[in-house]
């Protein structure tokens, strides 16, 4: 699903070249949910960036469902973004000024569908969060959790085949945190590949692979192989 | 997409009332400046007379001395602006044009029969009989003097449609008579509603002021030794009595000549010549004999600088005054769009490429526009009223027509977009990765 081979990401100005990942080998099998984890300043969201279409790498390969992303232009990598990724971020990401329907049209209005076509995935992308009763509200009348809901909805709206979440729980008590958690697990078993950066070890042990980023480099040996994994609820998820 | 753009774009403007406000209002001063003083300066430039233009010819007759020619404000070679007695008289008699009519205008004092009606001052235009038809000039009831009435010195009159209004309350006052200067004048006619852009056949007595509100034969103003109630050039003392004042080189009349093409208008131009040539033979000056010429009507107007040269510099500040404004519009847009930046970050995100933001900003900035144009275009008519509330000449042009209208919101929206072009840019390159983490 995601391949990434000898990535390099280097950071020029006309004084100093920073290097954020360095020769980042990483591939992502379909239906995995990967844990990317660091210190800050490692790495994780330059990668998660790249990953995401958002920053072009600087050297190395980079495939997405097949396709090598390097040379793609605007059009082709926003098309590309809009089918297959879906992003989750810390802060939500909604815009205030529109409701819940909207919000999560925003994709959708991009891949061209119709109206019809909208609205049935946008109630049935809400309704798989739990919030399908909600499309007229705005995102401030939602608590962090329940707005984190709606991102993910707007995520999967577009049926991506991957979706990319950084520090989806950061913004969130213990609690939401929890059912955010589990709402990804769910939308994993469903088929969707997950890839999320996290500072929280503990929601880390819960993905099926945890890759470990360090000086924009992947430093656990075992982190490219899938393994199994011990889950806190008990379940054990495999590769 | 557009519709959708449209309405991201009023969600915007409502979100952001004041800055919004701003930009409708820094381009519609803009606007409003530039069209006011468009609209004057087209309007002046406009063709008067379009359906006959091509036809009407002014007499250009350079009878002037040699020792102080007469010349444009630039010392350039002008024939003068009007002609003298004696060559409208010559010119006319000929009758080498289609058709010809000379004039001036008089001032006479009207004497209404009615008991509830004071004497006023009329303006009167005396000329020769083909002046109505050579100038397309309606007639509501009646129509001109023949050749004949003219020659026999008849008291006759053509009376304005306003004059007819005023004197006869609207009715065909046809046949009926008007005392002008205690003299009867039966009226041959009375004209329909005729408002030329400007009076283009005496530019130098007021192009922007009304036609006059009556019409008599020329004759009958000889006659009467009327002396013009316009503008009179010598270069030296005409001398006492009426004969002398005819006889001297003195230009106070206007001459023109319908000649229907190119051909008519050369053999016109080879009779002027002879008649240079008789006029220096017979001892007077005609120093600069090519100055003395049928000068086409568009041309004529054009040399007599009938759009004044504050008027083009008014139009020039309007449109440097558009460019400050939309460049102060393209500011606040350019701000307005920035602080949306986490927005820009996240519709990148969800697959929005770069020409798909470039177009949405766009159409926000041609949204501000037609507002914009909106607001010019209340603060232009507001403009032009003033206008010609301070500016009596310019009442009958300071006004907005169709064309001008639709130039007026085409002007707005084309300028505020090309004022978005740059906000739209920028909006559509920032970069998503930063925005959406510091979001």
């Amino acid at each position: 699903m995601l391949r990434m081979q000898n990535l390099k990401m280097i950071y020029r100005t006309h004084l100093v070249e920073t290097h954020a990942l360095r020769d980042f080998s990483l591939t992502v099998n379909a239906g995995e949910f990967v844990a990317v984890t660091g210190p800050s300043g490692s790495g994780k969201t330059t990668f998660l960036n790249i990953a995401g279409l958002l920053e072009e790498h600087s050297e190395g390969l980079y495939e997405i469902d097949g396709v090598d992303v390097r040379g793609l232009g605007d059009d082709a990598r926003s098309r590309l973004r809009n089918q297959k990724i879906g992003f989750v971020f810390q802060s939500f990401n909604l815009i205030p000024d529109l409701d819940l329907y909207d919000n999560v049209d925003l994709p959708l209005r991009y891949r061209g569908f119709d109206r019809a076509e909208r609205k049935r995935r946008i109630e049935q992308s809400l309704g798989r969060v739990g919030l399908g009763s909600r499309t007229k509200h705005y995102p401030s009348e939602l608590s962090g959790g329940q707005q984190q809901r709606v991102a993910i909805a707007r995520a999967l709206a577009g049926d991506p085949k991957i979706l990319l979440a950084d520090e989806p729980t950061g913004n969130l008590d213990s609690v939401m945190a929890r059912g955010v958690l589990e709402l990804i697990e769910e939308i994993n078993r469903q088929g969707t590949t997950v890839i999320m950066v996290t500072h929280d070890l503990e929601h880390a042990r819960r993905a099926q692979r945890n890759v470990h980023v360090v000086d924009g480099q992947i430093v656990d040996l075992d982190a490219t192989a899938p393994r199994v994994v011990a889950r806190r609820d008990g379940h054990a998820a495999s590769a | 997409m557009i519709l959708y753009y449209i309405r991201i774009a009023m969600l915007g403007l409502r979100k952001q009332p004041v800055l919004s406000a701003l930009m409708v209002l820094a381009i519609g001063v803009g606007v409003a400046t530039a069209m006011t003083a468009l609209t004057v300066m087209v309007r002046l430039g406009a063709d008067p007379i379009p359906q006959r233009s091509d036809r009407l010819f002014a007499m250009a007759v350079d009878n002037w001395d040699a020792e102080r020619p007469w010349g444009d404000r630039n010392g350039g070679p002008l024939a003068p602006d009007q002609i003298s007695y004696k060559d409208a008289v010559a010119l006319l008699a000929a009758g080498k044009a289609e058709r010809q009519a000379v004039m001036y205008r008089v001032s006479l004092t009207a004497q209404p029969e009615r008991e509830d009606l004071r004497p006023f001052q009329a303006s009167v235009r005396a000329t020769s009989p083909d002046f109505f038809p050579m100038f397309d000039v309606p007639f509501a009831f009646g129509g001109g003097w023949s050749a004949a009435d003219d020659t026999a010195r008849a008291r006759t009159v053509v009376l304005s449609k306003a004059m007819n209004e005023r004197l006869f309350g609207g009715e065909n006052s046809v046949g009926q008579r008007i005392r002008l200067s205690d003299e009867y004048y039966t009226i041959s006619g009375v004209l329909a509603e005729w408002r030329p852009r400007m009076k283009f056949y005496d530019v130098t007595n007021g192009a922007l002021n009304e036609p006059e509100m009556a019409y008599m034969p020329l004759s009958v103003a000889f006659e009467k030794e009327l002396l013009s109630d316009g503008n009179n050039n010598c270069y030296e003392s005409p001398g006492e009595g009426w004969a002398s004042y005819l006889a001297s080189e003195c230009v106070w009349m206007q001459g023109w000549v319908e000649l229907p093409d190119a051909d008519a208008a050369a053999t016109y131009n080879a009779f002027l010549a002879n008649y240079v040539a008789e006029q220096k033979a017979a001892g007077r000056a005609f120093s600069r004999p090519q100055l003395t010429r049928a000068v086409p009507l568009r041309e004529w107007l054009d040399l007599r600088g009938v759009v004044p040269d504050d008027m083009r510099l008014f139009t020039i500040l309007g449109f440097a005054f558009l460019l400050v404004c939309l460049l102060n519009a393209g500011t606040l847009l350019l701000a307005k769009f920035l602080r949306r930046s986490g927005e820009i970050g996240l519709r990148r995100a969800v697959g929005a490429s770069k020409r798909a933001l470039f177009a949405q900003y766009l159409t926000e900035s041609a949204v501000v526009g037609l507002l914009g144009a909106l607001a010019g275009l209340l603060l232009t008519l507001g403009g032009l009223a003033g206008l010609r509330m301070l500016t009596p000449d310019f009442a009958g042009i300071a006004r907005l027509d169709v064309q001008m209208l639709l130039s007026c919101v085409a002007i707005a929206v084309a300028t505020s977009m090309l004022a978005g072009i740059y906000p739209a840019w920028r909006a559509s390159n920032v970069a998503p990765a930063v925005q959406l983490k510091t979001n």
